[in-house]
């Protein structure tokens, strides 16, 4: 095997009118946890269901370990577990039965990971699909994935009905197989910070393109942060440091934009004047778009969490 | 308002072709009438004659009297089905399809009240099937039949629709799928049609079960008697009817979540039985609930129409005059054979409402959103849809023996000679199988080249129901009355058996049936 579990280049898919990926590019190495960020409708999801063989390229190649996703998908399968954006269940079978049901067809899943994971997400595996609220919903379709002994992990936007509390075990739970090491996680996401805190590497992609793509020490240089601060002393070289950006003074109140590299020495200059008060932004990725691309953002501005 | 203009534009070439279609079918009668029968004691003899003929009272109604306008309402009597089912089509593809496809909730969570879209599509509908009413009462009076009559059958068939639409708008709050609200709304009008036949064979014996007609909303309607007594109580009682139905859908409503249904949910297990892992497990928890509906309701359907076939015989017994006429058409054993014929031919058109019900669930599964999990496992694209279509092939075969079985078992232990009479009923029953395989394999056909518009296989249905029921009575074209598959069915038991028509509607299920799959192999999966 190569080192890139997934490897598309060119790719481009229409529906109609509408060209949903126009060149996509997207490379992920095996073993690795991969970002893949863009705004609503910029393409992931016809991007991933083209990974399962769902969707047929118009151009462009697709391997997926190895193999070709349209022709090969049902030895694929075997290797890998989906977690649709929006799932939904059938009505008359229960959480339980779903699990083990996508696991059997996967080819089997490991019990005592499926019970911790109900456990862990707080599911109750006996209700029936109807009764699911859409987080819950997406916790089957979690614990079917996270239970089964696969080495490719396609996750589309995992976390959109999940609240707080159940996005740190999603967190953990990703962190976890990380350490395992030997599974690769292809993670779509329209939330900047939450790629951030989990990905090794990132591929952002906008109206069907993929416009960035490395770790993301590489992309520090696109995000910035934004800072508000009251203090009760006076604040001396914040405006002459290289990283800030867009600073106003109001009396004792103060807000500036920060890289990400001169968070700390910004932070000494805010602490040596007193701080009284402090308010962090992450960038949404909408700003971090209008930032580097001038891109006017159609699409509703999703709330930064 | 927005929600009737949103209907309006995405209905806007559907809903006239149908209220014109079916408003103006009648019209056709009279000159078809008026031809074969141009003369009141002509008119009076095929009256008298269709009058006690079980099989057309069986899917027709009962017959008052002789005049021209009573024969055309009598032969139309079939038409407020085929009313009843396009208005329930139309109510569930507006309130759960739509809902099911996540623009209800789009709409819901803005301006739009919570019953606004319930509310535009019982009034768009009820307002259409009102149109029906009207251009075919207009019409009529053109050809220069009594006015009241005209108006008193058009407004049994608008009528008709608002029992449909009633039906649907309180199936619709039912459950989740628009695929089980359609079903369940189907469920009610074969039910009402069954109880309203069976009401109406019995009048013509003395078997005191005729009160039946009473039971059913379709009884009503026929006690409306357009052209004879034309009374119009029962129009305000079926309005109230109507009323009383949306009341209760409208509170049904507020009671439900968006997206959800008001069946109550229970607790499952907590894992699956060893059933549950292949595509074929899934099939058979999917369509096992449909399968055994259909087969208990088709079972009870052959025991009552099978009891009631002997009485058909009596009449040659009741009257003299008749006897002669009756004579010719084969004697009391002939006539009981046209009866059976006519009813199992009417079960082969009733299946394959199962039959495409069936073949779409796989349509309803990829919409819904369910297949993409599925398919994303090692199951298969060609093994998950052979899972399913088991069910819309088999499932026909079962529920179409099962009531050959019984309507032959309970014909004859009625006459003491089931030997002699199980047979041909049960050769009658499975005969039409090949036609039903046809329909589904087009529903097959749809899903796999053109799954957005696999609704259409209702459609052939429908037309097929037309041209089989409808289509005699007007003298259509042979050629017209060919494209049903059911047209090419053997009369059974009575008439000659020809294997080559079978054989011939095997073959084109079957290549209709691989055009499908090898679609479906070749598509995108598509919400
Ligand atoms: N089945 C489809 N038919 C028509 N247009 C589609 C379909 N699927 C996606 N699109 C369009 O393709 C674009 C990309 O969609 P998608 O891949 O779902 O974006 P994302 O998952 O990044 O939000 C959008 O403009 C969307 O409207
Ligand atoms: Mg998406």
């Amino acid at each position: 095997m190569s080192g890139d579990a997934i490897v598309a280049a060119g790719l481009v898919k229409s529906f109609g009118a509408t060209k949903a990926l126009d060149g996509l590019e997207l490379s992920v190495r095996t073993g690795e946890v991969h970002g893949f960020l863009g705004p609503n409708g910029a393409g992931k999801s016809t991007t991933i269901r083209i990974l399962l063989g769902l969707l047929r390229a118009d151009g462009g190649t697709v391997r997926v370990l190895d193999g070709d996703p349209w022709g090969q998908a049902t030895e694929l399968h075997r290797k890998l577990a989906y977690v649709p954006g929006d799932v939904t269940l059938w009505p008359n079978l229960s959480g339980g039965e779903v699990i083990d049901l996508l696991g059997r067809m996967r080819g089997g899943l490991d019990k005592r990971r499926r019970d911790a994971w109900l456990e862990r997400f707080d599911l109750d595996p006996r209700k029936k699909g109807r009764s699911y609220s859409k987080g819950n919903r997406q916790k089957v379709a979690l614990v079917a994935a996270l239970a089964s002994d696969v080495p490719l992990l396609l996750l589309d936007e995992p976390t959109s009905g999940l609240d707080p509390l159940m996005e740190e075990v999603f967190r953990e739970a990703i962190a976890e197989e990380k350490r395992r090491g030997d599974r690769t996680v292809l993670l779509s996401s329209h939330i900047l910070s939450e790629v951030e805190a989990l990905c090794d590497r990132v591929t952002i992609i906008r109206e069907g393109r993929t416009v960035e793509s490395g770790t993301l020490a590489e992309l520090r240089h696109l995000t910035r942060t934004t800072i508000k601060a009251e203090v009760s002393g006076d604040v001396n070289g914040l405006a002459e440091l290289p990283g800030v950006h867009d600073l106003v003074t109001d009396g004792r109140s103060i807000r500036f934009d920060v890289d990400t590299a001169s968070l700390d020495p910004a932070m000494r200059a805010l602490t040596a004047a007193g701080l009284t008060s402090l308010v962090s932004q992450p960038p949404t990725l909408e700003e971090l778009f209008l930032r580097h691309y001038g891109d006017e953002v159609r699409v509703p501005a999703v709330v930064a969490p | 308002m927005k929600m009737v203009r949103l209907i309006l534009r995405r209905d806007r070439v559907l809903m006239p072709i149908w209220v014109l279609f079916i408003g103006l079918v009648p019209l056709s009668y009279v000159s078809a009438i008026n031809g074969l029968f141009p003369t009141a004691p002509q008119r009076q003899s095929y009256a008298d004659l269709s009058a006690h003929n079980a099989g057309f009272v069986a899917l027709y109604g009962r017959l008052h009297g002789s005049s021209l306008g009573e024969l055309v309402a009598w032969r139309g009597g079939f038409i407020p089905i085929v009313i009843a089912i396009v208005a329930v089509l139309t109510v569930i593809r507006h309130t759960r399809t739509e809902e099911e496809a996540g623009r209800r909730e789009l709409l819901g969570s803005t301006v739009v009240g919570r019953h606004a879209g319930l509310a535009a599509a019982v009034l768009t509908t009820a307002v259409a099937c009102l149109l029906l009413g009207v251009v075919l009462a207009v019409g009529l009076t053109g050809q220069d039949l009594p006015a009241s009559g005209a108006w008193a059958l058009g407004m049994s068939m608008a009528m008709a629709g608002w029992i449909g639409v009633g039906i649907a708008a309180v199936a619709a709050q039912l459950t989740t799928g628009a695929g089980g609200a359609r079903g369940i709304a189907m469920g009610v009008i074969a039910a009402a049609f069954v109880v309203r036949m069976v009401g109406d064979i019995a009048s013509l014996g003395s078997n005191g079960l005729s009160w039946l007609t009473w039971v059913s909303p379709l009884g009503w309607l026929e006690a409306i008697r357009p052209f004879g007594a034309n009374q119009w109580w029962p129009v305000l009682v079926l309005v109230g009817l109507t009323v009383l139905l949306t009341a209760l859908a409208a509170a049904l409503s507020a009671r439900r979540d968006v997206g959800s249904g008001l069946l109550p949910a229970r607790l499952g297990p907590a894992s699956a039985g060893p059933a549950l892992r292949s595509p074929f497990g899934l099939a058979w928890r999917l369509h096992r609930g449909l399968l055994a509906g259909w087969t208990i309701g088709f079972a009870v359907l052959g025991i009552v129409m099978g009891y009631l076939a002997s009485s058909v015989g009596d009449l040659v017994n009741d009257s003299k005059e008749m006897a002669q006429v009756f004579a010719r058409l084969g004697g009391a054993q002939g006539l009981i054979d046209n009866y059976l014929a006519s009813v199992t031919s009417l079960f082969g058109l009733v299946a394959s409402a199962y039959g495409i019900q069936a073949a779409l669930r796989m349509r309803g599964e990829e919409a819904g959103g369910r297949l993409e999990p599925v398919l994303a496992t090692a199951a298969g694209r060609t093994r998950w849809a052979a899972s399913h279509l088991v069910f819309a092939l088999l499932g026909p075969a079962v529920v179409l023996l099962a009531s050959g079985l019984t309507m032959g078992l309970a014909h004859g232990l009625n006459v003491h000679d089931v030997g002699g009479q199980l047979p041909g009923v049960l050769a009658g029953a499975v005969v039409q199988l090949p036609a039903v395989w046809v329909l589904a394999s087009i529903a097959v056909l749809f899903f796999g080249v053109l799954p957005r518009a696999s609704m259409a296989a209702w459609v052939a249905l429908v037309l097929c129901m037309v041209l089989s029921l409808v289509g005699p009575a007007v003298r259509l074209d042979q050629w017209l009355l060919d494209l049903s598959p059911f047209t090419h069915v053997p009369h059974l038991p009575g008439g000659a058996a020809n294997a080559l028509p079978v054989v011939v509607l095997v073959v084109i299920a079957a290549v209709l049936a691989a055009g499908g799959l090898a679609g479906w192999r070749r598509r995108d999966v598509t919400a």
